[in-house]
């Protein structure tokens, strides 16, 4: 089973890599672009096949490694 | 004062850490970041700067999770002294012995230049020999040195005089200019600044000198 986890900047945590994204894309002409959020993808390849299990176990690791809860939020997806 | 300075792969501030311990008397042993165990009846821990295992995921997101990391915790916890500088500030930081977090500089530049520092409290072994509000020239060397934690942590950490260093220029967008913290029990510090990079006339500023001489000081009364 595999998991995905996604691995954002809380909201009201200043995203400077965003914000410079953003205006790169303003240089370019893509016009509109009021907000630009980056953030980590992270795939797990698990030898669990009990979804519920999985599930939980990532988010184990979400809280003691993946994400620092401080600053960032996550969420798991299995896939 | 015996100290040990923990290495990890990509530390590159070890040395020089111990280079300023040694130079004001301590007794410095180096330990690798394998190891399960501190060696005994230590009075010291410093967790130097560099990019522990090459900042991947997080800066010293790795690191902190490494056997030495929790000896580190446990060794703080029964009331040792810890001191982060730079990588060992955002290490201290992924242990949850030092509150909130260093995020990417606000310019997104690495910046490397010596700042002025205000001492902001001199209620610590690390601060004693510096006088409340003296500016102090100390180098910063770092991409992600963006102090920040939510509007409580700093009002508590302002209001229990914890923190022991603010940026005169606030290079890099941390909160509160915010350059250096202590813990509750003011015997761990993190700052992003390198005192140990101002220790010897031949670093071309020697202002950082004053907080190993303080150090060992304090171990010696102890």
């Amino acid at each position: 089973m595999k998991a995905r986890v996604h691995v954002m900047l809380k909201t009201g945590v200043l995203d400077p890599q965003g914000e410079a994204v953003r205006h790169a894309l303003g240089t370019l002409g893509f016009e509109g672009v009021q907000g630009v959020r980056q953030g980590k993808v992270i795939e797990l390849d698990l030898a669990e096949t009990d979804p519920a299990a999985a599930e939980a176990s990532v988010k184990e690791m979400c809280e003691k490694l993946l994400a620092n809860t401080v600053i960032e939020s996550y969420s798991v997806e299995l896939v | 004062m015996k100290a040990a300075v923990v290495v990890f792969p990509g530390s590159n501030c070890d040395r020089d850490l111990a280079v300023a311990l040694k130079a004001v008397g301590a007794d410095v042993t180096m330990v690798w970041h394998k190891d399960t165990a501190l060696p005994e009846g230590l009075d010291f821990v410093g967790v130097p700067g560099g990019f522990s295992f090459g900042d991947y995921l997080r800066c010293g997101a790795i690191a902190a999770q490494s056997p030495i990391c929790r000896s580190v915790v446990e060794f703080a916890n029964r009331g040792g002294y810890v001191f982060g500088v730079c990588n060992g500030f955002q290490i201290l930081t992924e242990t949850g012995l030092l509150p909130g977090a260093l995020l990417r500089n606000a310019g997104l530049k690495y910046i490397c230049r010596t700042v002025p520092l205000t001492v902001q409290t001199t209620d610590s072994a690390f601060t004693s020999g510096y006088a409340k509000g003296q500016e102090i020239q100390i180098p910063i060397a770092h991409h992600d040195g963006n102090y920040t934690a939510d509007a409580e942590t700093v009002a508590r950490l302002q209001g229990e005089d914890r923190v022991a260093f603010t940026y005169g220029d606030n290079p890099n967008g941390s909160t509160a200019d915010i350059a250096g913290i202590l813990s509750e029990n003011r015997r761990v510090l993190g700052m992003m600044p390198h005192p140990e990079r101002a220790a010897d006339a031949g670093h071309g500023g020697t202002d950082g000198a004053a907080l190993f001489r303080s150090l060992f000081d304090q171990m010696a009364m102890a």
